[in-house]
C-alpha cells in the first residue's frame, strides 16, 4: 500500500516536472510552474551535460558535420567571423563548450528564452535560429566540423 | 391612418406569437439548456476529443473540424484548385487534377470514409468521392493531404462512394446517373434509358501497405440512380448494400416520374461471389479511358496514368451476384447497425423506416422466396427480409447512424429533426428539432462496429435565421448534440464550408500522433530539390530558364535574378531548408497568371511563370514566418528577347552598378 502511494507521489512530481512552458501549445491541463533549476550558462540546457572531446580531430566525424552545414546551416551562417544572417562560426568552438553549442542546435527554442548571451544576440539578429531537426549525432558531426574551422587538426 | 397601421401590425404580432407557441419549438431558446457552453468548452491550448472530417460539398475540398468545439482545424484541398496552398497551381500538384476529360479543377465532394480495420476506425486513410467527374480520392492522415486520385469510367455520376469493407479491402463506386458504357456509341436518343443506359458498382482495392487504389472490377448493373450503401461487416461481411431509386427508369422530369413506384430497392451484392467469378474468369475485358493520380511524398511531385481497361461482371448473367430487396419508397440511405445483422433503409418518401434483417435474407434466399425478378435479377419478397418497421417516425426519413447502446439515429428532413429509436423493439425513444432540413448526420464510428455513442451532428441543409445575416447566402451548418443521456441535448451551432455533406469522425489519440511534422531534407528526392544553399543554381534550357531556389528565415537565395527574356518559360523551384515544424514559406510573383506556392518544411515545390513584359518583378515569400519576413523578398529582371543579358542569380551581392 505503501509503495503504491509512493509511486503514486513520483508520478506526480514527474508529471509536474515534464510539463513543457515553451511556446508550442502543450495540451496542459492547467499551467505548471516551470520546475525551479538554475539555468547553467556554460552547459546550457537540453540534453548534453558531458561531450567527451579529443584533443585531435576525428576528420571522418567533421566531414559528415560539413556535409549537414551545407544542407541546414550554410544559409544563415559564414565560416569566418563574418554575420550574415547569424553570426559567422569562426572561434565558435574555442569560445562556448562542447555542451553547450549541442545544446544549443537541438534545443534552439528554450535556451534561447533563456540563455544571456543568446538574448543578447537575438537582439543583433531579430531571427530566432530555427530548429533544424538535428539528430544527437548530427550535433555531434557539427560540432567536428566547428572544431576543424577553428584550425584543430 | 397611422392608428390603423399600428392596429394591424400589432395583430399580426399577435398572430404570430400564437402561431409560434403553437409550434413545436422551433427556436434556439427553446432547446438550449444551461450547460451546453460547458460541455463544448475546450480551453485555450488544449485539444478537442475528435477531428470531424466533414465534406465541403460544392467546394470540392474536405475539412476537419475539433469536436466539441467546432473549431475548423483545417481545409485539405482534393478536387478543387486551392489557391491558399498551391494545390493545381503548382507544377506538382497540376496532374492530381488529371481525368479522361484534361483538367477538371473542381468537383462535388459528397461522402467521407474513414478506413478501417476489424470493423473500427483506424486512422490511416480518410476516402472520399467526387460525384461530378467520377472519381475518389485517399488522403493520407500522416500529412493531411491527398496522396491519391482515381477516375471511375463507366460511370456518370459517383454518389454511392466511397463506402468500404470492415478491413478496407474494397472502396466502392455506384453511378447515381446511369449512362451509356463508355465502349459503345453513346450517341442515342435520351429516351431509349431502358435499352441503352447502365449503372455500375465498381470495386476499388486497396493496397494495405500504402494505401494505393486499383479498380477491381466492375458490375454491370440495370440502368438505374444508385443513391447511398454500406458494407456488411461481422456476420453480414462479404456483402454490401446499394439503395437505388428510379426503378421506373425514368429518364426526364425524374422529381414526379421517379418517384411513381411504391416501392423502389435495395441491392444486396455478394462481392465475395463476384471474388469467384473474377477468378474463375467470368468477368469481361472493356475499353475504356480513366486517369490514376498519385502524389509521392518522397520525390514531392505527382503523376498522372492514363488507364484504358477495366473488368465487368454481369449481374444479369452471374448467378447469385446480386439481388433485391423492395423498399418503400426511393430509398435514400441504406446503413448497417453495429452487429451488422440489421439493414436500416429510409425512403425519402416514405411515412416509416423499413429494418431488414440479414439473417432473413440470406434464409430468403436459399428458400427462393421471390416474387419475380427485375431485368434478370432475383427480387426478395419484401416480408422475407423484413425485420419490421419504425411507424410514424417523421417526415423525409434520410439517414441513419449507431449509438453502440442499441439505438439507432435518423435524419427527418422534411420535419426537421432527428429521431432516436430502439433497433429491437422499433420503437421511438427521442426526437429533437434541427435548424433547418438535415441531410446526414454523424456519431463518431457510427457506421462501425464500436460507435463512440457521445455526440451526433446533425449537417443541416438550411441555415437561415441560425447565424448573422451575410446577404443571400448563408454559411450552411452543423449541429452538435449530447446524446450521451436519455434526450438529445442541442449544445453547439458551426458553421461549414460548402455543403457539410456527409462527415465522420475519429477519436484523436488514433491520428494525433502520427502526424508529421517536417518532411526531412535529406530524404527529399525531388528533381529539382536544392539541397542546401550551395546547390542554388539557374539553368537555361532553350526558353526554359530553370530556377533552383531555397528559403529559409528571412530570405530566398537566389534573390537577385537576371537575364530572363520575354518568350521564357521561368520555373521556380522553391525548396524550403527549414526543418521546424510548422514553417512553411510562401513564393509569389508579380502579374503571374498563377496562384502561388505554399512550401513545407523539407519539401520542393515549383511555379511556373511566363513574363508578359519587360521590367522588374517582385517575388516575395507570402507567410508571415519571421521578424524579418517583410524582408523576405527579390527581384527577377525580364529583358527583350534579343537582350544579350547574362543569365545570373545571387543573394547578398549589393554591388553598386557602377
Ligand atoms: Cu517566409
Amino acid at each position: 500500500m505503501k509503495k503504491t502511494l509512493m509511486l503514486i507521489v513520483a508520478g506526480v512530481i514527474l508529471y509536474a516536472c515534464g510539463q513543457k512552458t515553451g511556446q508550442t501549445g502543450d495540451n496542459a491541463e492547467t499551467p505548471q510552474k516551470p520546475a525551479v533549476t538554475e539555468y547553467d550558462p556554460q552547459r546550457g540546457e537540453g540534453k548534453f551535460t558531458n561531450v567527451e572531446i579529443s584533443e585531435r580531430l576525428d576528420a571522418q566525424m567533421a566531414a559528415s558535420g560539413k556535409q549537414i552545414f551545407d544542407l541546414k546551416c550554410s544559409s544563415c551562417h559564414k565560416l569566418t567571423d563574418e554575420k550574415l544572417v547569424g553570426p559567422g562560426w569562426q572561434g565558435v568552438s574555442t569560445k562556448h563548450k562542447p555542451e553547450w553549442i549541442m545544446n544549443f542546435i537541438t534545443n534552439p527554442d528554450a535556451m534561447i528564452d533563456k540563455d544571456p548571451q543568446l538574448q543578447a544576440q537575438l537582439e543583433l539578429c531579430l531571427v530566432r535560429m530555427p530548429n533544424q531537426n538535428l539528430s544527437d549525432d548530427d550535433a555531434r558531426h557539427i560540432l567536428e566540423f566547428m572544431r576543424q574551422n577553428d584550425g584543430v587538426q | 391612418m397611422k392608428t390603423i397601421q399600428y392596429i394591424i401590425g400589432a395583430a399580426s404580432v399577435a398572430v404570430a406569437l400564437s402561431a409560434a407557441q403553437s409550434c413545436k419549438p422551433k427556436s434556439a431558446d427553446t432547446a438550449i439548456s444551461g450547460d451546453a457552453a460547458a460541455k463544448t468548452y475546450v480551453a485555450p491550448g488544449k485539444y478537442d476529443e475528435f477531428y470531424n472530417f466533414v465534406s465541403g460539398g460544392f467546394s470540392g475540398q474536405l475539412s476537419v473540424y475539433g469536436i466539441p468545439s467546432g473549431r475548423l482545424l483545417r481545409v485539405i484541398p482534393v478536387f478543387s484548385m486551392d489557391p491558399e496552398k498551391g494545390w493545381g497551381f503548382s507544377e506538382e500538384t497540376k496532374p492530381m487534377l488529371n481525368t479522361s476529360h484534361g483538367n477538371v479543377p473542381w468537383d462535388d465532394l459528397h461522402h467521407v470514409q474513414l478506413s478501417k480495420t476489424n470493423g473500427e476506425n483506424d486512422g490511416r486513410w480518410v476516402f472520399v468521392n467526387g460525384n461530378n467527374t467520377p472519381r475518389l480520392a485517399r488522403i493520407d492522415l500522416k500529412t493531411f493531404r491527398t496522396a491519391e486520385i482515381l477516375e471511375l469510367p463507366n460511370s456518370g455520376g459517383n454518389h454511392s462512394s466511397p463506402f468500404i469493407t470492415e478491413n478496407t479491402e474494397y472502396v466502392v463506386a455506384g453511378t447515381r446517373f446511369s449512362v451509356p458504357m463508355d465502349e459503345v456509341d453513346g450517341d442515342v436518343p435520351i429516351n431509349t434509358y431502358k435499352k441503352n443506359f447502365r449503372g455500375t458498382l465498381s470495386f476499388v482495392s486497396v493496397n494495405q501497405q500504402d494505401g494505393n487504389m486499383d479498380i477491381a472490377f466492375q458490375i454491370e448493373t440495370p440502368g438505374v440512380n444508385f443513391d447511398l450503401s454500406r458494407s456488411g461487416k461481422g456476420p453480414s461481411h462479404g456483402w454490401f448494400f446499394f439503395s437505388c431509386y428510379n426503378t421506373e427508369q425514368a429518364n426526364t422530369l425524374l422529381e414526379v416520374n421517379a418517384s411513381k413506384n411504391d416501392k423502389d430497392f435495395i441491392m444486396a451484392v455478394n462481392w465475395k461471389k463476384a471474388e469467384e467469378y473474377l477468378k474463375a474468369g467470368k468477368g469481361r475485358k472493356v475499353k475504356v479511358k480513366y486517369a490514376h493520380n498519385k502524389y509521392s511524398e518522397e520525390s514531392h511531385t505527382s503523376t498522372s496514368e492514363i488507364k484504358n481497361e477495366v473488368v465487368v461482371l454481369s449481374s444479369k448473367e452471374l448467378k447469385d451476384l446480386c439481388y433485391f430487396i423492395p423498399c418503400p419508397k426511393s430509398p435514400h440511405g441504406i446503413d448497417i447497425d453495429p452487429t451488422g445483422e440489421y439493414m436500416v433503409s429510409s425512403g425519402k418518401l416514405a411515412a416509416l423506416i423499413p429494418v431488414f434483417s440479414f439473417s432473413k435474407m440470406i434464409k430468403a434466399i436459399e428458400s427462393k422466396s421471390f416474387e419475380g425478378d427485375y431485368n434478370g435479377i432475383p427480387v426478395i419478397k419484401y416480408e422475407a427480409a423484413l425485420y419490421g418497421e419504425v411507424q410514424k417516425p417523421g417526415l423525409g426519413p434520410l439517414h441513419t447512424e449507431f449509438d453502440g447502446r442499441g439505438n439507432a439515429i435518423t435524419t427527418m428532413f422534411v420535419s426537421s429533426e432527428i429521431v432516436k429509436w430502439n433497433i429491437k423493439d422499433l420503437k421511438v425513444i427521442d426526437r429533437q428539432p434541427t435548424f433547418y432540413s438535415p441531410g446526414h448526420l454523424m456519431i463518431p464510428g457510427g457506421d462501425s462496429k464500436k460507435p463512440d455513442g457521445k455526440y451526433v451532428i446533425s449537417y443541416n441543409k438550411i441555415t437561415k435565421d441560425r447565424f448573422l445575416p451575410t446577404g443571400p447566402e448563408l454559411a450552411q451548418s452543423a449541429q452538435l448534440f449530447d446524446i450521451s443521456g436519455d434526450k438529445m441535448q442541442l449544445i453547439l451551432d458551426f458553421p461549414t464550408i460548402g455543403e457539410p455533406h456527409y462527415a465522420q469522425a475519429i477519436r484523436a489519440e488514433k491520428v494525433k500522433d502520427q502526424s508529421l511534422k517536417t518532411f526531412k531534407l535529406e530524404a527529399n528526392k525531388h528533381p529539382y530539390a536544392s539541397r542546401g544553399e550551395g546547390e542554388t543554381k539557374i539553368v537555361r534550357d532553350k526558353n526554359k530558364v530553370h530556377v533552383y531556389m531555397t528559403a529559409i528565415r528571412s530570405h530566398l537565395t537566389p534573390d537577385n535574378i537576371e537575364g530572363v527574356k520575354m518568350g521564357d518559360e521561368v520555373y521556380f523551384h522553391v525548396t524550403n531548408l527549414e526543418q521546424d515544424w510548422d514553417v512553411p514559406h510562401g513564393f509569389a510573383v508579380k502579374g503571374a497568371s498563377n496562384g502561388e506556392l505554399l512550401v513545407m518544411p523539407g519539401e520542393t515545390q515549383t511555379l511556373k511563370w511566363v513574363p508578359d513584359r519587360v521590367g522588374i518583378f517582385p517575388i516575395y515569400c507570402t507567410d508571415f514566418c519571421s521578424a524579418l519576413h517583410q524582408e523576405m523578398s527579390g527581384y527577377v529582371r525580364v529583358s527583350p528577347a534579343s537582350s544579350k543579358v547574362a543569365l545570373v542569380g545571387n543573394t547578398g551581392t549589393n554591388l553598386p552598378a557602377e
